[in-house]
């Protein structure tokens, strides 16, 4: 009705119509009486959480930093006397702990000399996730770069050519192996999972129908650690003498299978969401399957699932840490590893709130990103 | 409650080569029997009318002729070509013939423009340059050539559907199917939709329509065809179909379509 909204509307020939609204209902101060200090006892609230959150924020940064132990002296043998930092337990945080051994828990065992290749990998694949996110990226020649990136990557860690030296995988650790496993992992579920959210949506082939269908409810009802086992205890068993398939690839496939069943559902959800009239208008525009699915349904169904979506690939980068239990050294592995160094035993605390940290930096860049993403496809659809 | 008229076939009027045919079409939805040996002979450059109550199979029976819904017995002739299983014979008629359906079904995650070179481009190969031009010219055509640039959620239905029109021409279809395309539209834009399948009756395109509109029906359509529980009941020119039905449900539609009005 447009009479409501001109009633709506200030208007300064009415008497009484004010330009700006009453002081004190907004701005930073207008929030928090609207908000923190609405009645006595929102302000009764207010005033006890923030006394506790100013509390542990204190005695966290008292502990952080002001009383925090940075470096421990060394015995001519270099083994850390960590007096020091036994000393201000519970009082001060002991950060010299990640100076000794911040290249143990990133890098792994790999030999000690050649740890400049690992670490490029890492650059390598953070620069290859900077590329492509940005849209303008998106076309046919990124799949030529995260190819390029990938085998950049395996001469690198492998080396044996260019003058580096061979280095198998049972040497690799660290942030490496949980960018590969993760990288790789998502990099091949994801096409995978639409293949199968498609396939089990087809209903003129029967046979893949049911393929499919089989692959996701089997897949989704073991726990991962479950699959990775099976990949590396029972796998094995049952292959011929003499093929041995590397554990680190098993533990890929198995992370692959796992995680592109769960995106499957995702997708599912997404294709089951979009409106039938839009295969219908494309169907009677003469458009082939594929060019229906490429150019019309998934465009869509998968905007619509990025929440999701993303919410999975946050799971499954963690998820990674689970190759723990098979013996593979991925990033939490060699926070243990490098905690079972007696002078260190007694620093989890410290090396644990590291991991953390390097995991959630990942993981909060993706869900930044996503929400950025959400936002700028969500362009077209708004007003 | 009198017969259908079976005996006599729905045929059109002129020496015109047939542009499609439906003979003794049958189609079920599980046990329930939606098309009841429809047949019926549209002439090229024929526009044809399709009513009757909802429910009747009139949708259905329209969206046989492009295979959106596919028929159990019975031949579907369009074009010269039988629609069957094998997937060329239906490229082939998907290409000559458009459709509007009454929910637009606009892609929203493509601007105008690239709603309307989408199938030129990747169905007809025609170079993106030549379907852009094309596009425009049909956006014209339909009054709406500044909102090219635009996605669909930010036009009315009315522009929607006029833009749904362009983009089924674009095709450079031999005949256009209409699938109650106003019946979705608020009355102020139903009118701008009319005009534009009026102007488009006019350059002489071969049209079967689904609607209610009868204005429509009597200004441009050769011959009224009205369908009930699955059946052809009767078909004519609107003139006789309004004025003197012959059937019983004919007179009762209409009476119930008219008091609405």
């Amino acid at each position: 009705m447009s009479q409501t909204t001109a009633d709506a509307l200030p208007d300064p020939r009415y008497a009484g119509a004010r330009e700006r609204p009453p002081t004190g209902t907004t701005g930073p101060w207008g929030w928090a009486r609207a908000n923190l200090f609405g009645s006595w006892w929102s302000t009764a609230v207010t005033l006890l959480l923030g006394y506790l959150i100013l509390r542990f924020a204190v005695s966290f940064f008292l502990w952080a930093v002001i009383n925090a132990v940075w470096t421990v002296p060394y015995s001519p043998q270099g083994v850390a006397n960590t007096a020091v930092c036994q000393n201000a337990k519970g009082i001060g945080a002991c950060w010299a702990v990640i100076a000794d051994k911040y290249r143990l828990i990133l890098l792994g065992r790999y030999p000690y000399a050649q740890q400049w290749r690992p670490a490029l990998c890492v650059l390598l694949f953070i620069a290859l996730y900077g590329v492509s996110a940005m849209r303008r990226f998106w076309r046919k020649e990124l799949a030529l770069i995260w190819l390029g990136t990938l085998v950049a990557v395996g001469v690198l860690m492998w080396g044996g050519v260019l003058g580096m030296p061979l280095v198998t995988e049972d040497q690799w650790g660290g942030l490496p192996i949980t960018l590969i496993l993760a990288t790789l992992g998502l990099a091949c579920a994801f096409p995978l999972s639409v293949l199968v959210a498609l396939g089990r949506r087809s209903t003129n082939l029967p046979a893949v129908k049911m393929l499919c269908v089989l692959y996701v409810e089997l897949v989704r009802g073991v726990p991962l650690v479950a699959v990775l086992f099976m990949a590396n205890v029972m796998f094995p068993l049952f292959m011929p003498n003499g093929v041995n398939i590397d554990k680190l690839l098993r533990t890929q496939v198995a992370f692959i299978l796992f995680t592109g069943a769960y995106l499957a559902e995702v997708v599912r959800g997404g294709l089951q969401a979009l409106p039938k009239g839009q295969a219908e208008a494309a169907d009677a525009l003469g458009l082939s399957y594929w060019k229906k699915t490429g150019l019309i349904i998934l465009p869509q169904a998968l905007r619509l699932v990025i929440p999701p979506l993303v919410n999975t690939f946050i799971g499954s980068f963690k998820d990674t840490s689970l190759v723990l239990i098979i013996g593979l050294f991925d990033l939490l592995t060699m926070g243990t590893v490098a905690l079972s160094d007696p002078p260190w035993q007694s620093f989890s605390t410290e090396v644990y709130l590291t991991l953390a940290v390097i995991y959630f930096v990942f993981c909060f860049a993706m869900s930044k990103y996503s929400r950025g993403l959400e936002r700028e496809l969500g362009r077209a659809h708004r007003r | 409650m009198s017969q259908a008229v079976h005996n006599i076939p729905h045929m059109a009027d002129t020496k015109a080569p047939p542009a499609i045919v439906l003979d003794k079409v049958n189609k079920w939805f599980g046990a329930l029997h939606v098309l009841r040996d429809v047949s019926l002979t549209i002439a090229e450059k024929e526009r044809v009318v399709v009513c009757g109550p909802s429910g009747s199979g009139k949708s259905t029976m329209i969206r046989c002729i492009n295979r959106l819904e596919s028929h159990q017995e019975g031949r579907i002739i369009v074009d010269g070509t039988e629609l069957t299983d094998d997937t060329k014979a239906l490229d082939t008629i998907r290409r000559e013939v458009g459709m509007v359906f009454q929910s637009f079904n606009l892609f929203p995650h493509l601007t105008i423009l690239e709603n309307c070179t989408l199938a030129p481009i990747w169905v007809r190969k025609t170079p993106k340059a030549e379907a852009e031009e094309q596009a425009m010219s049909f956006l014209t055509r339909v009054k709406i050539p500044e909102q090219a640039k635009k996605y669909p959620g930010q036009l009315s239905g009315g522009q929607q559907q006029r833009v749904a029109i362009a983009r089924a021409l674009c095709m450079r279809p031999k005949i256009m199917l209409f699938d109650e395309p106003t019946s979705a539209l608020d009355p102020e834009m139903i009118k701008e939709v009319l005009d534009t399948m009026i102007q488009l009756a006019e350059d002489g395109m071969t049209m079967v329509c689904v609607t209610h509109e009868m204005g429509f029906a009597r200004q441009v359509a050769d011959r009224v065809v009205f369908m009930d529980r699955g059946e052809i009941v009767e078909s004519g020119t609107p003139q006789r179909m309004f004025e003197a039905p012959q059937t019983d449900r004919l007179k009762l539609f209409l009476s119930q379509i008219l008091r609405g009005h």
